[in-house]
Order: C-alpha cells, then sequence, then structure tokens
C-alpha cells in the first residue's frame, strides 16, 4: 500500500458559512496502480489532493504516503510526492531545462546529477528542442508534459495529477495519456482527479467515484460498469412523458430488463442482452408515442448518475 | 533532528538560493540600474547641482553629502528588500501561483520563506556596497567618510538587509498585486522620508514629537548604524541601542512575514 487515506475530513470554516470538502474518505491505493478521483467539480477531489501533498490541513483522519504521515511529517513526506497541480506552476524566471535541473537542485541533487537528469527527462518527454525556451513561449500541452518531467524529476515514489486534462486540446490530451502511462512502466503510482469520465475509464486501474466529498463507489472501471447489473442502456423518449409509470411496470416484468428509471422526457432501462427486446419495447410505449429511441453500453457516466441520481456535468 | 535530515534541509536550502541567483544573474543589468539611479540622481542634485547653484547645504555642522551617504545606503538596502521579494512574490502568490514548486520542496516551509529573506538581504548588501562608488565621484564637497568601526558596519549591513526583506515579506505575502503600488505610497516612501536618510536624528530635537515618532521606523536605525560605523563625525544613536532596535524589527517583521506566507501557501 503506497497511499493510505483514513477516514479524512476537511471542514472550511468562516464567518458566514461550514463547507464540508472532504467527508470520511477511506481509501488505500497499491504501488504501481493508477487510480482515479472521478467526481463533479465540488466534489471534494481537489482538497483530498492538496492533503496528501501537504498543502492543506485535514480537519481530522490521516494520510500516509509510503509510510511517511503527511500531516506530522510534511517535509519528509514531500520526497516521495510529486505534484501536478491545475493551474501552471512552471517557474517563469527559467528556462525549460533550468525548470528541472533546479527543481533536482530542490531534491539535494549534486550538479552533475540534475544536469543529467534533466538531460534525460528532456528526452524522455521530447522537449529538448525546447529546453533553452522560456514556459511563456510554449503552447499549453507542452507546458503540461514540462510540468509532468519536473513532477517526477526527483523519483517519487506517488504522482498526484490534478485534473491533468483541463484545458488541454483533444490531441494533447491523448499526448498526456500516452505519457501518464508510460510513467507505469517506471514502476510510478498514479492518482489523478478528473471529471472526464472518458479520461478515468481509458487510463485507470482504479476509479474512486467521489460527490459532496464522500466516497460512493471504488473498483475497476469495468467492474463498475458490471456492478449495474445491465450490458446495455436504452434510452426511450417519449411524446407523453407524464404518467409513464404503468409502462414502467409493465417494463419491468421483462426478464431481461433489470431496471428503469425515470427522466424528464421519457426512461431509461436498463438491460442485459437486447434479443428481441427492442420490438417489444417499442409495443409497449406505441400509446405515448415513441420519439426516439438509442441504444448505449454503459459508461462510468451511468454509473454516476445511478449513485448520485445526477449527471456528471451538472 | 537527524544530521541526514539536516544535510537534506541545507542542500535543499542552498538550491534555492542557487535559483534565485540564477535569477538575479540573468537580470544583473536591470539590478544595478535599479538600484544606482536613485542615489545617483540624489547625489547629482543635492550635492553636485546644489553647491555649484550656491545652494549648499549643511545639517548640523556637517556637509550635506557626508550626512546622505549612509542614508541613501539605508534607503538603497530597503528598496531591495522590496523589490527583490515583495514584487516577485505577490505576483507568485497572486498571478502565477508558481511559488509552488518550491514549496514543494522537501524543506519546512517556513525555510522557505526564510530562504527569500536571505536572498532579499545578498542583494540589498550588494545594493548598499554600489552607492558607495558613487559618493566618492559625484559630490562637489567631500565625503568625510571611512570605516571607524568595521564590526558596526558588517553588523549593520547584515541586520538592516535582513530587516528589509522581513518588510518585503511581510508585504509580499500580505498585499494583493493589485494594492503593491498603494502600499507603496502609503508605507514605503512615507518611511524612507521619515528615516532619518536625509538628516541624522539627533537634529531631529527640534521637531521633539517627531523624533520621538520615528523611533518606530526600522531605516531610523539602519541609515543611523551606518553613520556610527562609516561617518563618525555626524551624531548618531548609541550602537547598542541600533543593534537592538534592528533585532526587534527583524524579530517582529520576520514573524509576520513567515506567518503571512505560510497562510498563502497551506490552508
Amino acid at each position: 500500500m503506497i497511499v493510505e487515506i483514513a477516514d479524512l475530513t476537511k471542514v472550511y470554516q468562516d464567518k458566514h458559512q461550514r463547507v464540508t470538502a472532504v467527508d470520511g474518505i477511506d481509501l488505500t491505493v497499491e504501488q504501481g496502480e493508477l487510480f482515479g478521483l472521478l467526481g463533479p467539480n465540488g466534489a471534494g477531489k481537489t482538497t483530498t489532493i492538496g492533503i496528501c501533498t501537504t498543502r492543506t490541513l485535514p480537519t481530522s483522519g490521516g494520510v500516509s504516503i509510503a509510510g511517511v504521515d503527511v500531516v506530522a511529517r510534511p517535509a519528509a513526506a514531500r520526497r516521495n510526492i510529486g505534484v501536478v497541480p491545475q493551474f501552471n506552476t512552471l517557474d517563469r524566471s527559467l528556462t525549460i531545462f533550468e525548470n528541472l535541473y533546479y527543481h533536482c537542485k530542490y531534491f539535494g541533487f549534486s550538479g552533475t546529477e540534475a544536469r543529467e537528469r534533466a538531460n534525460t527527462l528532456l528526452k524522455q518527454f521530447l522537449l529538448d528542442e525546447r529546453c533553452e525556451s522560456f514556459p511563456s513561449q510554449l503552447s499549453g500541452g507542452l507546458q503540461q508534459r514540462v510540468q509532468i518531467a519536473r513532477a517526477i524529476a526527483h523519483r517519487p515514489a506517488v504522482l498526484f495529477l490534478d485534473e491533468p486534462s483541463a484545458g488541454l486540446d483533444p490531441q494533447s490530451r491523448i499526448a498526456m495519456w500516452d505519457a501518464v502511462r508510460a510513467l507505469r512502466q517506471e514502476g510510478i503510482t498514479v492518482v489523478l482527479t478528473t471529471h472526464y469520465m472518458e479520461e478515468a475509464d481509458e487510463l485507470c486501474d482504479r476509479v474512486a467515484i467521489i460527490d459532496h466529498g464522500k466516497l460512493l463507489a471504488l473498483d475497476a472501471p469495468q467492474r463498475l460498469k458490471t456492478t449495474l447489473g445491465a450490458d446495455t442502456v436504452i434510452e426511450l423518449e417519449l411524446r407523453q412523458s407524464d404518467h409513464t409509470q404503468p409502462l414502467a411496470g409493465k417494463l419491468n416484468s421483462l426478464p431481461q430488463i433489470k431496471s428503469i428509471e425515470t427522466m424528464p422526457d421519457g426512461l431509461r432501462i436498463f438491460a442485459h442482452g437486447t434479443d428481441g427486446l427492442l420490438p417489444q419495447i417499442v409495443q409497449a410505449a406505441q400509446s405515448y408515442g415513441v420519439r426516439d429511441i438509442s441504444i448505449s453500453e454503459p459508461s462510468l457516466e451511468t454509473v454516476f448518475i445511478r449513485l448520485t441520481g445526477r449527471d456528471l456535468r451538472e | 533532528m537527524s544530521p541526514a535530515k539536516n544535510v537534506s534541509y541545507s542542500t535543499a536550502f542552498a538550491g534555492l538560493l542557487l535559483r534565485d541567483l540564477r535569477v538575479m544573474r540573468r537580470e544583473l543589468g536591470p539590478f544595478v540600474v535599479r538600484v544606482v539611479m536613485q542615489p545617483l540622481l540624489f547625489l547629482f542634485v543635492f550635492t553636485y547641482v546644489f553647491p555649484h547653484i550656491g545652494q549648499a547645504g549643511a545639517v548640523g555642522g556637517t556637509n550635506f553629502a557626508t550626512v546622505l551617504l549612509p542614508g541613501l545606503m539605508a534607503v538603497a538596502i530597503m528598496f531591495s528588500g522590496i523589490a527583490a521579494v515583495a514584487l516577485p512574490l505577490s505576483q507568485e502568490f497572486g498571478v502565477t501561483r508558481e511559488i509552488d514548486d518550491r514549496v514543494m520542496c522537501p524543506l519546512p516551509v517556513p525555510a522557505v520563506a526564510i530562504e527569500k529573506i536571505c536572498f532579499s538581504a545578498i542583494q540589498s548588501i550588494l545594493a548598499a556596497l554600489l552607492v558607495l562608488p558613487l559618493a566618492y565621484f559625484i559630490p562637489a564637497t567631500p565625503v568625510h567618510a571611512h570605516v571607524a568601526n568595521w564590526p558596526m558596519l558588517i553588523a549593520t549591513l547584515i541586520l538592516a538587509s535582513l530587516v528589509a526583506g522581513a518588510l518585503g515579506l511581510t508585504i509580499g505575502s500580505n498585499v494583493k498585486p493589485q494594492q503593491i503600488g498603494l502600499v507603496f505610497s502609503i508605507v514605503v516612501i512615507p518611511i524612507t522620508f521619515l528615516g532619518c536618510v536625509y538628516y541624522p536624528w539627533a537634529v531631529l530635537s527640534h521637531v521633539r514629537w517627531l523624533q520621538i515618532v520615528v523611533l518606530l521606523n526600522p531605516i531610523v536605525y539602519m541609515s543611523e548604524g551606518l553613520r556610527t560605523a562609516l561617518t563618525p563625525g555626524v551624531p548618531h544613536m548609541p550602537a547598542l541601542m541600533i543593534v537592538a532596535a534592528l533585532l526587534l524589527s527583524l524579530a517582529i517583521l520576520g514573524r509576520f512575514g513567515i506567518k503571512g506566507f505560510l497562510r498563502r501557501v497551506i490552508s
């Protein structure tokens, strides 16, 4: 176990209000894992990462990284931590090479070691041509790559990425995913937060779904999706969508249908197998007027909706 | 604390200093211009132009250039401290958040703040030394200065520079970037004008209330300390009082600065 979060709570209290950002989160991350914290904005992901990376003090509970308590021994814990925060924190007064070089110096590398490490990273992240540039001369995607290179320069045990693809164009996002996957070969454990379910699905070995500071579910993306007991999601849009209760009851008796949710403009049906199912649904719904019918595989988003009753993007 | 831990702290601290020195080296030209411009013009107008147009002044029986030299060194120390820490820090906190990488060093966070004070002190000492040659070449009347008291000179230079850095840290970590200009007008300019820069503290006895009020101003002790060490012919405060006041200022401003810094980086 490389990251251990135990009963973590963070309450922000000022004169006007009291906000519980993290509400009793317990979780552990294994060595070498690519772990995702998935949740909407304001779910408590960034606060959780803030506590893990010694920048936020918990109200109660604790975190240990590679066996070091981050609250009691923050300076020692930082040796094991690499961070890429949400905002760009590259040193604007230094070149790309110097950003990496001085970061190594902060972590006690000798001049020669720091130079070698910086050059290796520049090659590994395909940045050698830009080594003399200043951060402001680089595109957002490239700056993000430098931030990742810098975060792992001191060979931390765990790399924390807070919303790594926020503000990146699709191409840079895919390049960033490749860079993160490559870290795995070096044995670095990665913990990332995201509100893009594709990102969690695509990248992570395990995903923790968080909302309102609470941990709602934790498993591999595939397992999370199959816990629905369904492999197909059918969305039925109806012309008359007010009294759908009898229709839902009728459909629920079909053996392939696992569960049904009422939506403002129709029904969302979770089914196992679709053989011969669609005609039966269409026939049953005839009197309501079928406007549209769509079939998809369950995604982490449907899992999230099942857990919270809300859309991730709301 | 284990020795290994001490070594790792000191190497991290050294790394931070090296980084700041690298950035300063890159901006050495602007640094020199910034430091030299004000004392250069001051000396030129008041100690070169004025004597030539028959306005030569003397304060407390001493020629003005001699009174001015320690004061201008104190101002240079003060301004460097603020320029080296307050301005960049308020930027790094507010707009760019780039202080983050340094806060994530394997160092206790107060040490990161202390490094800022130390680096600023290095700049302040350089700035004070840059003023010296100006005072020899510009004034029309000779400056009567020699190092009368080496320990006092070294103690004042170091303490004054650390106080300036601590003030810079206090301003930088407590003031929003858009308000820095305002702080200059309401804090920095008054304390330099009322810092016994252009007149020795002793002659303020003619304005007794002011003589007492300015005792709250750390620049007074910087100017007076340098007077004690460099121009002992000009009346000055007792050395012990100066050192004690500078130590007290450092303790107070250092505490405020470090607290402000911690509040900005740890939530």
